[in-house]
């Protein structure tokens, strides 16, 4: 290998890695926006119950800090928070069955900001959550949550 | 020099002392009534009180205005399914109480506003899963005109509203009454500031009676 394409391979690695880190930045800036909208919306909308902490309260709310449990139904969140929750849940070792009323006038966006609010506080790391995300999830629950209305 | 040091700190232990007689003011309506004494005639001021009440408590049992004589209380109004500023309130609730645990002069009173799915069963419940034991605070059940005028004594606002989340507006005093059932402070619920004033408040009351026993 000559010199000189050793240098061009050393540059077209450096500009490959210049990218990935711009991408890196552009995801961070954007989970940073998104954290900060879904905060303010957090705090007018779930903090009443689920506590500034996400500490919930006592056995009527479940806390949001059980980090194995919010990360094992990632895919759940954006229906719960659009359409609300008649189950049982088990969270932190402990039983929950509140009805967590329904939120229907929240965008595909807002609930985004939301959920990756309470997705990286508490303890949660789930990175960004965005909007299209947000809306394959939303998409999938219509027919599952009018199947749990009539369960009950 | 030391004139002014001693003069600093005499000014210091009179705010004290002027700490320790402060009371609480006497909230509400108001009537100057003159009597006959002896012949002579006396004016006193007759102040507005909680009226006497009966409602049924979270363990179904009758709870009556007497079972708050020798105590002082805290009185709001709540209903369990509601999704806006009541679980801010019971959580402060909550504050108040483990403060004041097991005193017997300290009690705590809540309505439910809504009778038609808040029956006692509903509050046990609720009162369980806040998990809040003993009748120290309680929980009551009662007709929806029964609730209603007793908030209106209280002088918190209460009525049903479609429009309003959960189907109640309502305000989300703490309100604090003395053993005479007189009104002594009103607090915002939501505000922690305000229940820390609460506090405060009610160990000035406590004092109160403490003081004039002596």
């Amino acid at each position: 290998m000559t010199k000189n394409s050793l240098i061009l391979v050393c540059f077209f690695l450096a500009v490959i890695t210049c990218v990935i880190n711009g991408c890196q930045g552009q995801q961070e800036i954007k989970k940073a926006q998104f954290f900060t909208n879904g905060q303010s919306l957090y705090s007018a909308k779930c903090e009443n119950c689920h506590g500034a902490k996400g500490e919930g309260l006592g056995n009527l709310y479940p806390p949001l800090t059980d980090t194995a449990f919010v990360r094992s139904i990632r895919h759940e969140l954006a229906c719960i928070v659009k359409h609300g929750l008649h189950k049982e849940l088990i969270v932190d070792n402990r039983t929950f069955d509140t009805e967590m009323p329904a939120n229907p006038a929240l965008t595909d966006q807002e609930i985004a900001y939301i959920l990756t609010y309470v997705g990286n506080a508490f303890g949660n790391e789930l990175g960004l959550i965005d909007t299209e995300e947000v809306s394959v999830h939303l998409k999938n629950c219509a027919a599952k949550n009018s199947a749990r209305s009539i369960d009950r | 020099m030391k004139k002014y040091v001693s003069f600093a700190i005499s000014l210091m232990l009179w705010a004290c002392a002027q700490e320790e007689q402060k009371r609480l003011p006497i909230l509400g309506e108001r009537e100057a009534v003159t009597k006959e004494v002896n012949g002579k005639s006396i004016t006193d001021t007759i102040y507005q009180t909680i009226p006497s009440f009966t409602f049924i408590n979270q363990d179904s049992m009758a709870v009556t205005s007497k079972d708050f004589d020798n105590s002082i209380y805290v009185a709001d109004f709540f209903f369990t399914s509601c999704p806006s500023i009541c679980p801010t309130m019971s959580k402060n609730l909550l504050k108040v109480l483990n403060k004041y645990q097991g005193n017997s002069e300290v009690k705590i009173l809540s309505h439910s506003i809504d009778s038609k799915y808040d029956t006692p069963w509903v509050l046990k419940r609720y009162a369980d899963k806040l998990g809040v034991e003993g009748n120290q605070w309680q929980f009551v059940h009662g007709s929806q005109q029964d609730i209603y005028t007793m908030a209106d004594k209280y002088m918190v606002y209460a009525k049903e509203d479609a429009e309003a989340p959960g189907g109640f507006e309502h305000q989300g005093w703490f309100i604090l009454i003395d053993k005479e059932k007189r009104i002594r402070g009103a607090y915002d619920g939501t505000n922690d500031d305000q229940v820390a004033q609460l506090m405060r408040d009610m160990d000035i009351l406590l004092s109160e009676y403490s003081n004039d026993k002596k």
